[in-house]
């Protein structure tokens, strides 16, 4: 049967990592290409870079970036931010990322999910989506939100009716990230979770709250998620990505254990 | 020389990264010449088969793969070219190039793992194998080692004896083919970590038999 994955997600601005990552045994690591490899050895499944370098100038930083971590590293990844073209994506994808991740650029040209699903296949396209818990209304019936501009802006979209629409126009997975949830360490929104998964059939990455593994068996049991994003869980080294493994693993989620 | 061939089929660059690291000299080409020449051939791929077979042929790399499949000299498959190498496709109802016989299937709708429920198509992420038998490209890789997948449509060869090994997702499917100096595997060996590297490592080596029965 399939594993479910975990997956480390990586901040980049400017070609190095927002914050040091360390390691347990203490190693600090700024440099994501680094951090990759070290990630790939330690046994995670996929990876996610997040590049927020706020200059568009810049951008050749993050490809240079993606070229030496896909020399190093085995396992796919995905690359997310500033990605607005399909040239921007076509870019990406050569330097050697597996799938690109488009979010706020999505929600302005739809349009941007069909061409690059047409040009590079679904399974290049991640659609991110960055969701509020608002009150039910007409126009928002499942509650939840699609803001963009990192959580800023409203755009009046519901969250269930915008992951189906994704699906329909050719993305390949959806990473789903709980505004709410992000960066409480109490846990990934589960109700959110379940919804938009058995809502589409496309795999769906949760993101967002986790912060124990039992976050992680929560999230991915009963079919909640088909993959769990992680960042300070184990970037600050108060877990192994073998230690969240193997919970898992005991209590009977299919996870990769060998590696 | 090994020749990874270029038909505008998807992420090649990620097949010569994985063979870079592992110190093997490959080119990427749509040269029907370097092709036949070279001393083994590597045959990847994403995509849509329509499309790809188009190609393929418009660049006479069908052709190829024939003459290089019929002097016996290595050939790998991978994905999308495990699902080419089958006489048809329900991909764009395809004509495919018929290496081996059978047909490429999608991935049924109601697909489930007959306990909690529905199962996502593509199969996307990693799943194991059961090998029938050895066979050299398998050498000094765990049985228990996972491999990254991403398809949503699988191969069913005609014939059990071209079934190398096999994968649950839902239903048994056929995730590695053989055919003489041919092997082909639905996941991608270049994207499986340390057991998918020793696989195409082993592929650099194999003289493209199988062990004696």
């Amino acid at each position: 049967m399939l594993s479910k994955r975990i997956i480390p997600c990586l901040d980049v601005r400017d070609g190095k990592l927002t914050k040091g990552i360390k390691f347990k045994g203490n190693v600090d690591i700024g440099d994501p290409v680094e951090t990759a490899a070290r990630y790939y050895e330690e046994g995670a499944d996929e990876l996610v870079f997040y590049d927020i370098t706020a200059s568009h100038e810049k951008r050749d930083i993050m490809i240079e970036t993606v070229r030496k971590v896909a020399e190093r590293i085995f396992i796919p990844f995905s690359v997310g931010g500033g990605i607005r073209t399909v040239e921007d994506m076509r870019e990406v994808l050569l330097a050697g990322a597996e799938k690109i991740s488009i979010n706020s650029a999505a929600v302005k040209n739809p349009d941007l999910i069909s061409m690059g699903a047409e040009i590079f296949g679904s399974q290049c396209i991640v659609l991110g989506m960055d969701v509020l818990r608002v009150s039910i209304s007409e126009k928002i019936p499942s509650g939840y939100e699609i803001v963009i501009n990192g959580g800023r802006a409203h755009t009046g979209i519901d969250a269930l009716e915008w992951a189906k629409n994704g699906e329909n126009l050719g993305a390949g997975e959806i990473c789903l990230n709980s505004i709410d949830a992000d960066g409480t360490k109490d846990g990934y929104e589960l109700e959110l979770s379940r919804l938009i998964s058995s809502n589409v059939k496309i795999p769906v990455i949760a993101s967002g709250g986790a912060g124990t593994p039992t976050h992680l068996f929560d999230v991915l049991s009963e079919d909640k998620a088909d993959a769990a994003l992680i960042a300070s869980m184990t970037h600050y080294g108060t877990y192994t990505i073998r230690e969240i493994k193997t919970y898992l693993h005991e209590r009977k989620i299919k996870v990769r254990m060998n590696w | 020389m090994i020749a990874i061939i270029d038909y505008n089929a998807g992420n090649l660059t990620s097949v010569k990264r994985a063979l870079d690291f592992l110190g093997q000299k490959s080119v990427i080409t749509s040269d029907f010449s370097t092709v036949v020449d070279a001393e083994r051939i590597i045959f990847p791929g994403v995509g849509a088969a329509g499309r790809a077979i188009s190609d393929l042929r418009q660049r006479k790399l069908d052709r190829a793969i024939l003459e290089v499949f019929n002097c016996d000299k290595p050939i790998l498959g991978i994905c999308l070219g495990t699902q080419i190498i089958m006489q048809r496709s329900q991909e764009n109802n395809t004509v495919c190039l018929g290496l081996i016989k059978g047909d490429v299937k999608l991935f049924s709708e109601s697909l489930s793992d007959g306990q909690c429920g529905r199962l996502k198509v593509p199969h996307m992420g990693w799943n194991s194998i059961r090998l029938n038998k050895a066979h050299p490209l398998f050498d000094g890789v765990d049985p228990s080692s996972e491999f990254y997948f991403v398809h949503s449509y699988y191969p069913v060869p005609d014939e059990q004896d071209k079934i190398l090994g096999e994968t649950s997702y839902g239903i048994q499917f056929a995730s590695v083919l053989i055919s003489k100096n041919l092997i082909a595997m639905q996941f991608h060996p270049e994207k499986s970590g340390r057991p998918g590297l020793r696989i195409l490592d082993n592929f650099c080596r194999w003289n493209g038999k199988g062990y004696a029965e």
